[in-house]
């Protein structure tokens, strides 16, 4: 007999995520997209001041990353339930906890990290001040794959219903407050000369939490929507 | 159970009842499916075949009874290791080839060492469809791309549920060689099936699930 390991069975569906990504490379830049709509959007909106921009800069990444995340929640499952790939992940010999967790990594690798790519860009068409960048980027960094874990278990959760888009933002939009104030507010209290590091902490901690507890929930999750 | 079996049954099934909203589905039923054997599950449209078959690969939760698989409970473990099942839905991916869907299947279940996967596309007859994308295949096809997976699968109790459907004659003669040349091998299979028009020309024993009454 020859079973699969937890190694072989997360590289096997990561090389399938990257491979279907890869297929349909249109939609993986759909999140930078976004993003960079809701940034031009907000400049038209401010009036394009240089001050008024730079001064929020930080907080608008923050939130057209955290909105991009959120409109590619939906798919994280609702392929895989469709096509029954999700009854083979069920029975399949390896945890399910373990492939929603490697799931959530290729979805954070095929969504959030080209739209982290996209930051620095970004940040220039708001005069985001040189000096924010670093942290805003570590803090994204904490930040983005906590979002993923925490919206891993709505759209576990709402993965049995056949049109759950407004209903995944509303349930996941609580979770993610935490996320989005620590998130900006270590850059703002970079940029007001204090110390980020509490905040960047409290965001660590967040996403070495979720990393063990949020795979298990939405595996829980799964099954429940999928009896 | 015979007083003389000394290997137990590869499943075995008590008191088996399932119920949806309070509804009994099926059951209780019991049988057991030896080494070497075939059960025909056959039954109108809604007597619950298919629901027994996810309730026995561990999909749905039973109501009552009990479930052992060579010996021991059933739990996620015993499943995973002894079960391969074919549901409705294919699990395949529309963007991806026929290759590299057997490929991730085999890498999240498993696949006899001896195995190859190029093999297995030439015994269900889509040698040279290796790199066709699986929205490419007809629904045909993609039974026959399962019915690989089966045939790579280490798997000894195949859950078949309606395997016949979509297919050609060839591929019906071809789930009768796969589960034959499968319980030559010791293991044994799960078949649903609307009537015994395509039944695998080896000893099966049948499950009428109206009455829910197993005739040997």
């Amino acid at each position: 007999m020859n079973t699969p390991g937890l190694r072989a069975s997360a590289a096997a569906l990561l090389a399938r995520d990257l491979r279907l990504v890869w297929r349909r490379r249109g939609d993986a830049l759909q999140p930078a997209l976004f993003a960079l709509l809701v940034v031009v959007l907000f400049a038209l909106a401010a009036g394009g001041e240089r001050e008024s921009l730079s001064r929020h800069a930080a907080a608008v990444l923050w939130l057209a990353v955290l909105l991009a995340g959120l409109l590619a929640l939906d798919s994280l499952f609702r392929g895989d339930a469709e096509d029954g790939s999700l009854e083979q992940w069920l029975l399949a010999p390896v945890p399910l906890p373990w492939l929603v967790a490697v799931r959530v990594f290729g979805h954070w690798l095929t969504t959030s990290l080209p739209l982290l790519v996209a930051v620095p860009f970004l940040g220039e068409l708001l005069f985001l001040p040189h000096a924010q960048l670093p942290v805003l980027m570590l803090s994204l960094l904490l930040g983005t794959p906590l979002l993923g874990l925490l919206g891993a278990v709505v759209a576990a959760l709402t993965v049995g219903m056949r049109r759950a888009g407004i209903l995944v933002a509303l349930l996941a939009l609580p979770l993610y407050v935490p996320v989005l104030v620590f998130g900006a507010g270590s850059v703002a209290a970079a940029a007001q000369g204090l110390d980020a590091g509490g905040a960047l902490l409290l965001l660590g901690a967040g996403l070495a939490i979720s990393l063990v507890l949020a795979p298990l929930a939405a595996a829980a999750a799964l099954r429940i929507a999928h009896n | 159970m015979p007083a003389s079996a000394t290997i137990p049954a590869l499943l075995s099934v008590r008191g088996l009842a399932f119920a949806r909203n309070e509804q009994p589905v099926f059951g209780p039923l019991a049988f057991d499916v030896e080494p070497g054997e075939a059960l025909l599950v056959q039954g109108d449209n809604g007597t619950g075949k298919t629901t027994l078959l996810r309730v026995l690969a561990g999909l749905l939760r039973a109501e009552a009874g009990e479930v052992r698989i060579s010996g021991t409970e059933a739990d996620h473990g015993a499943r995973s290791r002894h079960v391969a099942y074919l549901g409705h839905l294919p699990a395949l991916k529309a963007d991806l080839s026929a290759e590299q869907n057997l490929r991730f299947l085999c890498g999240l279940h498993g696949a006899r060492p001896e195995r190859r996967i190029d093999a297995a596309m030439a015994r269900v007859g889509l040698a040279g469809h290796d790199d066709a994308l699986a929205r490419q295949l007809s629904a045909g096809q993609k039974k026959r791309l399962s019915l690989a997976r089966l045939w790579l699968s280490p798997a000894p109790l195949w859950l078949l549920d309606e395997p016949y459907a979509n297919l050609d004659l060839d591929g019906i003669a071809l789930v009768n060689a796969l589960v034959s040349e499968h319980l030559a091998e010791g293991g044994a299979a799960l078949v649903t099936t609307h009537g015994a028009y395509a039944a695998p020309p080896v000893r099966t024993r049948m499950l009428q699930l109206s009455n829910a009454r197993v005739d040997a």
